[in-house]
């Protein structure tokens, strides 16, 4: 097996005097979906957020291909390969999606053939190319908000909650999206609560509770075993 | 997983109204045009007075132009923007002083050309100046807004001290280029030439950061950032640096703005700018923090505003921008055109 693309060892975040995480390791395989899972307010959206460097890693590491990236400011970690989709999206709402895209494509021109690959997957970005994002319905906004972080190859997508409130419609849409980012062989840390999505995409699982890894192993192993389910997250697959 | 049904995408139909929503600030200045037209006896002085108010939007929307930007992409509070006004008069009078023989001489490219020096030495002593103001004072207190209030009120008084050191404490009367004294008649109405000057000069500003916010990368992430500067960064874009270029522009447009207030006042003091301020932050407020758009009508709306009233009613002028920004507020408390911030 390769080395992972991303691995955290023993990282705290503490914001302000709340000790967020307190002592995360995480694997993520190349190539691979690795799904990041527990409860509401457990730290998973705060784990993406001190990869991405929103938040300082008070202590421990985070390697990307083996560099340490813990000290690295926002932007370098991003141009180091990095796609970041944030649970409430982050488009700008006063641009037009073509200008949203634009910037998204940091390293020069958007390619056009990977314009077209995108469009295919979300028709309507392509319908309101010149509209104002912040027009879009959201689930359109959700759509441009995987769509900037696919118009280039990233090394790492790390993606929070993306199916958040959407109609099963565009969950539909938001799973193709992100199966079709996995079969190009993009390395993805995934953030759902929705455990269907989970599920169908994941290929790993790692399982937060209080700030800590709990669990960590192969998702079709947690989707098959009920108990598991039960005692890690209190899920029951009924009920999904 | 369930088969979903296709997504079809569709936008809502916006009605008349909404369609409209975004035009009313600009429908604001031909409204206040025509109020003053009604309320004001003579056409010819209507006149004048439109364009003076005019001239006058445009010199205080260039010097708060850096301000609102700088307010709206780095959540900066500088109380000290009006040093940056006071400097650039100095400067750019100071150059105008040297050069006698050129704003003497009544040849309207000697006068422009002259007067293209001062502001070139203007922008260029404020920009730099500019710098060193984010580097020394703004730059230790990001995120803390009371101690921006207080550190760059701090830096304006001392600026307005070290002007009082190298210029003198006296106020200096200075005299527009020769070309620029006087006015032109349209319509049986005396059109100063120096505020038609000013009104290209703004228009021209305006129309150039209107198009390197619309048209460049650079714009774009100007504009990315001030809502929501976070996710800029997560795109890969180095916002401080950004903000720092952004911070050098508006304070070099402030020294701009400067010299066409002081040529438009034709006199200068060092607390100049502080005077200024009030004017400055009323358009920044009505505008919408962060709006070069909003910026821009707010200006206009104060200009013409101030000129009208001190027209018809000079005592109630110091108060009618007052009046004019909490009308607005209570029409728009985001101020008109509100950038949309992230939450």
């Amino acid at each position: 097996m390769s080395d992972p693309i991303l691995r955290l060892e023993g990282v705290y975040t503490n914001i302000a005097q709340y000790h967020i995480l307190q002592g995360v390791d995480l694997e993520v395989p190349r190539g691979a979906v690795t799904m990041l899972l527990g409860r509401n307010g457990v730290g998973k959206t705060t784990t993406l957020r001190t990869i991405i460097g929103h938040w300082r890693a008070h202590q421990g590491r985070i390697l990307l291909d083996g560099e340490d990236i813990s000290r690295m400011p926002t932007p370098a970690i991003a141009r180091a390969g990095v796609g970041f989709v944030p649970e409430e999206m982050g488009i700008f709402a006063d641009l037009t999606v073509e200008e949203n895209m634009i910037l998204a494509a940091v390293s020069g021109p958007i390619d056009p053939a990977r314009l077209d690959w995108v469009f295919s997957i979300f028709p309507p970005l392509k319908t309101f190319w010149k509209s104002e994002a912040g027009n879009l319905s959201g689930g359109q906004k959700q759509m441009l908000s995987i769509a900037r972080a696919m118009v280039e190859e990233r090394r790492l997508y790390l993606i929070d909650e993306p199916t958040k409130g959407l109609a099963p419609a565009i969950i539909s849409t938001m799973a193709r999206a992100l199966k079709e980012l996995k079969e190009q062989g993009a390395s993805i840390l995934l953030v759902e609560q929705n455990f269907s999505v989970a599920r169908a995409l994941g290929d790993g699982a790692n399982v937060m509770d209080d700030g800590r890894m709990i669990w960590s192993g192969q998702m079709a192993e947690l989707s098959t075993d009920a108990a598991l389910q039960e005692r890690l997250m209190g899920l029951s697959m009924e009920a999904h | 997983m369930s088969v979903a049904p296709e997504h079809a995408p569709k936008m809502a139909q916006a009605s008349f109204a909404h369609r409209l929503g975004p035009w009313m600030p600009v429908l604001l200045i031909p409204v206040l045009i025509v109020l003053g037209f009604l309320a004001i006896p003579s056409s010819t002085s209507w006149l004048t007075l439109t364009v003076s108010g005019l001239a006058m939007g445009m010199m205080i929307f260039i010097m708060a132009s850096g301000l609102t930007l700088v307010f709206g992409l780095m959540d900066v509070i500088n109380f000290g923007h009006g040093a940056f006004v006071s400097v650039g008069a100095f400067v750019g009078v100071s150059v105008l002083l040297v050069l006698g023989q050129m704003t003497s001489a009544p040849s309207l490219a000697l006068n422009l050309a002259a007067l293209m020096v001062a502001v070139f030495g203007a922008m260029a002593a404020t920009g730099l100046m500019g710098w060193a103001f984010e580097k020394v004072i703004v730059e230790p207190v990001y995120g803390h807004h009371l101690k921006q209030i207080l550190v760059t009120m701090g830096g304006l008084i001392v600026v307005e001290q070290l002007i009082i050191v190298l210029w003198g404490p006296e106020e200096i009367y200075i005299a527009r280029p020769e070309a620029l004294k006087g006015a032109v008649t349209f319509a049986g109405a005396a059109l100063e030439k120096y505020r038609l000057v000013a009104v290209a000069i703004g228009l021209v500003v305006f129309l150039a950061m209107r198009w390197v916010l619309r048209r460049t990368k650079i714009g774009l992430i100007v504009r990315a950032g001030v809502e929501n500067g976070e996710m800029v960064q997560a795109l890969g874009y180095r916002l401080r640096l950004v903000f720092v270029g952004v911070f050098i522009a508006g304070s070099a447009l402030a020294g701009l703005g400067g010299v066409m207030w002081g040529l438009y006042q034709e006199v200068i003091t060092a607390h100049m700018g502080n005077q200024a301020m009030i004017l400055i932050f009323i358009v920044v407020i009505i505008g919408g923090l962060g709006s070069v758009e909003g910026c821009f009508i707010g200006a206009l709306l104060v200009g013409l505003m101030q000129n009208y009233v001190a027209f018809l009613e000079p005592k109630v002028a110091l108060i009618s921008n007052i009046g004019l920004m909490v009308a607005i507020l209570m029409w728009r408390p985001m101020g008109m055109i509100p950038v949309v911030k992230a939450k």
